[in-house]
């Protein structure tokens, strides 16, 4: 069931601190359908409480409760680019949804990111996820110049 | 990527309805704006009057008006009233296509047009409007004379 919507104007966007995880876990597995304990700790000692300039694990709250989170980092020169930010995950909880807060949280990160010295941001969206798709294609995101290649190595 | 004439005509007119949602617009109007003929257009218009994304109304000062939900419709949802991108069953009656160049060739088509469709699929009314206006404002920025600039 859909929450009220929530008051934006309360809404704050901060890096994540270690007591945050229990709600971020709980996030991803309600979204994910897997809970991914060691995965969340491993990911805050590496990119959480505001430790470096160039990672970012921030959440989005409204009084004690976590109602999103984004994670990106600045990465110089892979795949032959300028240095660039990069969101590898965003997430807001089911309920708390369409009430602006993935776009606060872009917009948190990607001042971060302008912060750290870089001017562009890109991220990477399974082709069939079209809701976190539209999401970022609503935030004037476009097509980068690159194309994601696999292949199996069975 | 070329899309049909319907299919282009379509997604003018909605994003010319959906900009504009004041007055009903004539399909004379959007027929002169964009240099085609009305006839076609209207054919057009009806067929997105019968999908609910435009409603028609009559009479003097008549015409149509964007009746979709311009967060919800998105690019894939009106093109797909007009053509049918990934048609593989139709690629695959083709000459050639049962060949082993024929179907490694299609491997490649099949990921040119999952590729378009997800592009498609992922932009919204909404988000086309957002796109028009920063076109815009980037045309206004350069037509300033360099004189004003300096």
């Amino acid at each position: 069931m859909k929450d009220a919507p929530l008051a934006l104007a309360g809404l704050r966007v901060r890096p994540a601190e270690a007591t945050d995880l229990d709600q971020v876990i709980a996030i991803d597995s309600e979204i994910t359908g897997k809970k991914k304990t060691d995965y969340w700790f491993e990911l805050f000692h590496r990119y959480g409480a505001g430790r470096s300039r160039q990672r970012l694990f921030l959440v989005a709250e409204s009084g004690d409760t976590i109602h999103g989170f984004i994670i990106g980092e600045v990465r110089d020169w892979e795949f032959g680019s300028p240095p660039c930010g990069w969101v590898f995950g965003i997430s807001v909880r089911p309920g708390a949804r369409l009430a602006g807060i993935a776009t606060r949280l872009l917009d948190s990160i990607c001042a971060g990111f302008r912060r750290a010295g870089v001017d562009k941001v890109r991220t990477l969206v399974a082709r069939d996820n079209s809701l976190v798709l539209s999401f970022f294609r609503s935030q004037a995101m476009m097509a980068a110049p690159v194309i994601p290649l696999e292949k199996d190595l069975k | 990527m070329k899309l049909q004439i319907s299919t282009s005509l379509a997604l003018y007119s909605v994003l010319e309805f959906a900009v504009n949602t004041h007055d009903p617009i004539s399909a004379a109007d959007i027929a002169s704006k964009y240099r085609v003929s009305t006839h076609h257009l209207a054919k057009v218009l009806r067929e997105l009057v019968r999908a609910g994304i435009l409603e028609s109304t009559r009479g003097v000062g008549g015409g149509y008006r964007f009746g979709g939900s311009a967060s919800r419709l998105t690019l894939l949802d009106i093109i797909e009233l007009f053509e049918d991108i990934g048609n593989h069953a139709g690629r695959n009656r083709q000459a050639g296509a049962s060949t082993d160049v024929g179907r490694a060739l299609g491997v490649v088509l099949a990921e040119i047009d999952e590729i378009a469709k997800a592009t498609f699929r992922s932009i919204t009314v909404d988000t086309m409007l957002k796109l028009i206006e920063r076109q815009r404002a980037k045309e206004k920025s350069q037509a300033v004379p360099k004189r004003a600039r300096s």
